[in-house]
């Protein structure tokens, strides 16, 4: 029965939402709380990116511009010009994935690690802008944002919400609110990857001209894969810019596009599950190591390349792969 | 107007040098090995610091030197022994990882063991600067410029007349054929990612007088690197340096005459608008994919 589990395409979504929706359970410290939040909101960015670099095959080492993008356009837009959030946020999404569309369509030209160089160029050129505008976004310093506003109905973390009776506090209603985005991400995702879309693009990260010699279109998909990423990091962006309430150009800097590219590859390419394990992970550790101070650095990057070196297929893929051999022997044995 | 212009055009070349440098030793690697180095920065890291530690122990400059350069050539061969050579089939992005990896692991040592203070490294020779044109040339420039230049010659005659040079040509060129004519390919990757780590902790003890050294100037470095040698096309050695000086000379310009805010975003469009024209760089070979 557990095997059967493991090949429906939606049983990772269940074992997913049975996790995150049993955390609140489990802790009520409100600072546990701000740390899932993130982490919710981070794997949903990388949800989206694992489609264009586990399934196309295509290496960003630029994402992050386009979360910052999102992010500072719904800063912006809500605090300079009193735009409802929702509008800024579905606005700054069009926006991004415009723009992505405009630069896409050249850089997806380009082949293998002259595709990684370009995106870190785009990504780094589009950070020194948000950092040097300081009229606009309050440059190095950074600048507030306002809480989210869902239909004339705020959503803060210092609020106390009353529903049917029940007292909820803004940081649970927050997490419960990123967890339901992060299910939809998931969804959304496993539907494109699951479409005809979605074969296009394994095949391309296969064989590109394989894949045009029999008729793909591939510039089509590779833009347009693209351009999913961008928004999904673009959305993502906004969100998290209300949720801390306060955003800084570090969202939008190469450190960060590096972070959310090791996130899935480090949690396991082309595995929706994988990559959100690899945010957790990614998240988590350096809170678990600032406790060796000075060594942090020095022990996360130890660390990042022994996990690579020794599961270059990503946690989950090997995890899963001696979960099914473990059960393979077993039924073995018992036949 | 000319002063300024001349004066510009010196930095330029100075700290395109540099660049030229650590393009040079990222493009060594990538075409021993097919591996984008993101740690090549802290080769230059390693140069600088290292000749400062050392220094600090009472050893004479020279020497300093040779031994920081001697450290920083011990990691480029460990790192290819046991980081790169035992994940030799993983995915190009997983190897770029590894290599992100250890550029944290290698700044995070650093950190540990030589601080995270700003250092100063004393100019090779006397400080009396050269005026050209109005201009001011320092002598630490010539320092740089000087060996660069003894460098690149010295790449070029080893890789065409020493038998030990073409066998990491032949190597890059196809990996089977080499071992099938008797090349120990491992022998040559190490040597590659050896002779990478020279050159990158030469130009880093080089531009140290110019510029100061801190544990964690190898990232920006490895980038600028890595957009010198886009530019030039990778693989190139040509283009490398050509990359490396063009990069240089149109930072300073950018910083001179428009604003230092943006001169890394000049940059950075260089790349861009090299690759919207030409795909493969300046002196990038074309490739025919096979599938």
């Amino acid at each position: 029965m557990l095997k059967q589990f493991l090949k429906w395409r939606l049983s990772g979504l269940i074992v997913l939402a049975f996790i995150t929706l049993s955390i609140p359970f489990l802790m009520d410290n409100p600072f546990y709380f701000d740390m899932a939040t993130q982490i919710a909101i981070v794997a949903s960015t990388v949800v989206g990116l694992n489609l264009l670099v586990g399934y196309a095959g295509q290496i960003s080492l630029g994402h992050a511009a386009f979360f910052g993008l999102g992010a500072y356009f719904s800063a912006i837009a809500t605090s300079r010009f009193g735009w409802p959030s929702v509008i800024a946020l579905f606005t700054g999404a069009a926006f991004v994935g415009l723009l992505a569309w405009i630069i896409g369509r050249p850089i997806l030209r380009l082949k293998g690690h002259y595709l990684s160089m370009a995106t870190l160029a785009v990504g780094f050129i589009i950070a020194i802008i948000i950092n040097n505008q300081s009229g606009w976004t309050g440059g190095p310093d950074g600048m507030s944002v306002p809480p989210l506003g869902i239909f004339g109905w705020e959503l803060s973390t210092f609020s106390v919400y009353k529903i049917f009776g029940f007292e909820l506090q803004g940081y649970v209603a927050w997490y419960l609110f990123s967890i339901v985005v992060l299910l939809l991400a998931v969804l959304v995702a496993q539907n494109i990857v699951d479409s005809p879309v979605g074969r296009a693009l394994r095949s391309i990260h296969g064989s590109e001209i394989a894949a045009r010699t029999v008729g793909v279109d591939t510039a089509r998909y590779k833009s347009l894969v693209f351009v999913i990423s961008a928004v999904y990091a673009s959305v993502m962006g906004s969100l998290f810019a209300h949720f801390t309430g306060f955003i800084t150009p570090a969202i939008a800097d190469f450190d960060h596009s590096i972070l959310l590219i090791t996130m899935v590859v480090l949690g396991g390419m082309a595995s929706p599950m994988g990559v959100i394990l690899g945010a957790v992970v990614l998240k988590l550790l350096p809170q678990f190591l600032t406790g060796f101070q000075d060594y942090e650095t020095m022990i996360f990057g130890l660390i990042l390349m022994l996990t690579m070196i020794f599961m270059p297929k990503g946690l989950l893929p090997t995890m899963i792969r001696i979960l099914k051999s473990r059960l393979g022997a077993r039924a073995g044995g018992d036949a | 107007m000319f002063a300024e212009f001349m004066q510009y055009l010196f930095t330029g070349i100075t700290i395109g040098a540099t660049y030229a440098l650590v393009a040079l030793g990222f493009t060594l690697i990538y075409n021993a090995s097919s591996v984008i180095n993101f740690a090549q920065g802290e080769f230059v890291m390693i140069g600088g610091m290292g000749t400062v530690a050392f220094m600090h122990m009472g050893i004479p400059m020279f020497f300093a030197i040779i031994l920081a350069v001697a450290l920083a050539c011990l990691v480029g061969v460990a790192l290819q022994r046991l980081a790169i050579a035992p994940a030799k089939n993983a995915d190009v992005v997983t190897l770029i990882i590894i290599t992100i990896g250890a550029s944290i692991f290698i700044r995070g040592v650093a950190q540990v063991v030589w601080g995270k203070d700003y250092h100063v490294v004393p100019p090779f020779s006397g400080e009396a600067p050269i005026r050209i044109g109005g201009a001011v040339l320092n002598a630490q420039s010539l320092w740089v410029l000087g060996i660069g230049a003894v460098l690149v010659v010295a790449l070029i005659l080893f890789f065409s007349r020493t038998l030990m040079g073409r066998a990491i040509l032949g190597t890059s060129m196809n990996r089977l054929a080499a071992q099938l004519v008797g090349i120990r390919t491992q022998m040559v990757l190490m040597l590659a990612f050896g002779l990478s780590a020279l050159l990158g902790s030469v130009a880093g003890v080089t531009i140290a007088p110019i510029t100061f050294t801190a544990y964690n100037i190898g990232i920006l470095l490895a980038l600028k690197g890595f957009v010198a040698a886009t530019i030039g096309g990778l693989g190139s050695g040509v283009g490398a340096v050509v990359g490396g000086l063009l990069l240089g000379v149109v930072e300073s310009m950018t910083a001179g005459y428009i604003s230092s805010d943006y001169k890394d975003a000049v940059a950075f469009s260089m790349i861009l608008v090299v690759l919207f024209f030409m795909p493969r760089g300046l002196f990038g070979a074309r490739v025919v994919e096979r599938v």
